[in-house]
């Protein structure tokens, strides 16, 4: 029967042409407008690593004092440790994988390349990142070929690098990297694992300049990076001016490292915070702290709530997106309810004929459906242009942002956006449908 | 086949009751073309509506092909009127978008009725009425004698036990109106159960029993001819 009411839907449709055209486009306006709020919106409160948002950790200690903590920040706790706290943390090794690490930034040289390999003669800048080999399996970072770097060449600084899928095919066009020599900053690095295409939203495990910016190109180890003196790229916040040079920098409480720890439970997440606390007080009786100790551990989805990954502003866009869309379907509402009105005599008939109330529901509603869909999909093609104008009004002032990650309609978005016209346009049509079912078909016959 | 017994129905609004039917008793047989007539606003078509389980009534008893259907519900309303009733308007009311095929199918849709059996019913019914030619017509491409005859084959297509027809010449010409009252009159003598709502004497007179209403009361006609010296007639309108 379904069939049948879809084909009457289709019929009825092309009835009025004029009346069907402008309820698809006000369904069509009003889903482009909330659905181009809503795909950003999704992307930035996106779980990045939903199998395992309940067992990564920051941990955060409060290594300042409450005197430091003013205006916005509030309340907050810094969230990155210093180099000493990070590396205490590290020694300790107390959950499961742990990792420090820092954004950097080096110069590329394709001819540092294997010889005849290399596709470019001018250097670039690339992004990248200094990591315990733990970062790869607690982020889940897929490989293309190769792997991570191992525990020995995290201990000794080995010259040893990963690539992102990117750089891999652009230094090394049309060959595999693995085991290729790959130079940065002048230096050779042996290339040990090439990345397949890897780009978690938002960029939770550095949230410190942005939560979508660009991923990173390189990976390389931590303690080879520090030996290196390679700076950070990222945020580095002091307290007070550290001593000059690297010594100083690494023997300050300047916070410019990003900590995660994996915790497989509840009870090894109690027992880390306990550790932490312990940490904390012995620092205070060290005569490092002069305050009441005060630590924090947070999940990703906690420490995404605290970074304010989603802004207020887009949470202000997204509902006013929905605003219009509840204006676009009260119009739908009207037109439905004119439409409608016009057929009451069919409707009538067919209920003289047999049809129950739940015959004409299913058929007036089919109808709605058919209308929602068709408005869904003109919906989606101003989504399309909408999320184009979000990125060509953007990309001016919005430089180290993943663009394309925060504006692409994805299959699952394209999925939601017809889901949502057709759900919003049956809700819409409840009313107009419930008066058609409710015409006494001896009125309408009588008025025949 | 259908029996009222002291039915009512009265029109509420805040200031006023209107009784279209009052203490309205009729009892169509099996097999027998009735006639109700009556002039207008007297009630025939409230009856009508009422008799095919399209409006409520307000009191009295109501009983089609021996079920009583006081107090059922929409769907069991529906139901019967599917199977039971068919229905014969004066303004045709074939649906617009539909060719005459896919409208002769409209009840049958609503019984459920598989495919092949649907198209047999509905190819017997346009024959038996000759229209078969005319199948994939629409309604604004027929006469009006045709579109009635399209209405007819609508309400034989369901095999149902009683016809009810309002006004059924009303919008055709004479001509045409002849037609449509030979093909009752075949369906009659086949057998079918008929209720015809008309003002024209002439079409009553054709019927095998004329049933007057007047200020939503039957008036007993036989009871008029008694008092001019007729036998005394049995019991029931």
């Amino acid at each position: 029967m379904m069939g049948y009411y879809i084909r009457l839907a289709i019929r009825g449709l092309r009835r009025n042409v004029a009346l069907t055209a402008l309820m698809i486009v006000a369904v069509g306006v009003g889903i482009g407008a909330s659905m181009t709020m809503l795909t950003t919106l999704r992307a930035m409160s996106a779980d990045p690593i939903p199998d395992k948002d309940s067992k990564l950790f920051v941990p955060q200690i409060d290594t300042w004092g409450p005197d430091s903590r003013h205006g916005e920040q509030d309340d907050r706790l810094q969230d990155q440790l210093s180099y000493g706290d990070a590396m205490a943390l590290m020694r300790a090794h107390r959950g499961a994988r742990q990792t420090a690490m820092y954004a950097v930034s080096m110069d590329v040289s394709p001819e540092g390349a294997a010889a005849g390999t290399a596709t470019s003669a001018k250097p670039f800048q690339a992004s990248g990142r200094a990591a315990y080999n733990d970062f790869f399996s607690m982020f889940e970072v897929p490989f293309r070929s190769g792997g991570p770097w191992g525990a020995v060449d995290d201990e000794h600084g080995a010259n040893v690098v990963v690539l992102s899928g990117r750089l891999a095919d652009r230094v090394f066009p049309g060959t595999d990297a693995v085991g290729k020599t790959i130079s940065l900053d002048g230096r050779d690095y042996r290339v040990v694992g090439v990345l397949k295409p890897w780009s978690p939203l938002p960029h939770y495990y550095d949230l410190t300049q942005s939560a979508f910016t660009a991923m990173e190109d390189f990976y390389l180890p931590f303690a080879m990076a520090i030996d290196r003196h390679l700076e950070s790229y990222g945020n580095n916040n002091c307290r007070a001016a550290p001593s000059p040079g690297w010594e100083g920098r690494l023997n300050s409480d300047c916070v410019w490292l990003q900590f995660w720890v994996e915790l497989p439970g509840a009870a090894a997440a109690r027992d880390y915070r306990a550790f932490l606390a312990n940490y904390a007080a012995q620092q205070r009786l060290s005569g490092r702290f002069h305050w009441t100790d005060r630590v924090e551990l947070h999940d990703v989805r906690e420490w995404m709530v605290q970074n304010k990954v989603v802004s207020d502003e887009v949470k202000v866009n997204t509902m006013i997106g929905a605003g219009v869309l509840a204006v676009c379907l009260i119009n739908a509402i009207g037109l439905m309810l004119a439409k409608l009105a016009s057929r009451a005599a069919d409707l009538g008939i067919r209920r003289a004929l047999g049809g129950s109330r739940r015959d004409i529901f299913l058929q007036c509603m089919s109808e709605t459906a058919v209308v929602g869909l068709l408005g869904g999909v003109l919906g989606l093609v101003l989504t399309a242009v909408g999320l184009a104008a979000n990125r060509a009004l953007l990309a001016p002032v919005a430089k180290h942002i993943s663009l394309d990650s925060l504006t692409r309609l994805d299959t699952g978005m394209v999925g939601i956006t017809l889901a949502v016209a057709i759900f919003s346009t049956l809700c819409a049509g409840l009313y107009p449908t419930w008066r058609a079912t409710s015409v006494q078909p001896a009125w309408q016959l009588k008025a025949g | 086949m259908l029996k009222m017994i002291h039915l009512s129905k009265v029109y509420r609004t805040e200031v006023v009751e209107t009784y279209a039917l009052r203490d309205f008793s009729i009892h169509v047989k099996e097999g027998e073309f009735v006639a109700v007539t009556g002039p207008s606003g007297s009630g025939k078509t409230t009856f009508l509506t009422i008799a095919g389980l399209l409006e409520e009534f307000t009191g009295g008893q109501y009983q089609l092909d021996g079920a009583d259907v006081h107090g059922l519900n929409d769907n069991q309303r529906s139901r019967l009127r599917n199977q039971k009733i068919g229905f014969i308007f004066q303004s045709f009311n074939l649906i617009p978008d539909l060719n005459v095929f896919d409208n002769v199918d409209v009840p049958l849709r609503y019984r459920r009725l598989p495919g092949a059996e649907r198209r047999k019913r509905i190819n017997e019914s346009l024959e038996r009425v000759g229209l078969s030619a005319r199948a994939k017509h629409y309604p604004a491409e027929l006469s009006g004698g045709q579109q009635q005859r399209v209405a007819i084959a609508r309400a034989l297509a369901g095999s149902p036990r009683l016809l009810l027809a309002d006004e059924p010449t009303g919008n055709l010409d004479s001509q045409m109106a002849r037609g449509v009252m030979q093909l009752l009159e075949e369906l009659h003598r086949d057998g079918a159960t008929i209720v015809m709502v008309t003002h024209d004497p002439e079409l009553a007179a054709r019927a095998q029993r004329e049933v007057r209403i007047v200020d939503g009361q039957v008036i007993d006609l036989a009871a008029q001819t008694r008092l001019v010296g007729e036998p005394q007639p049995r019991p029931g309108v």
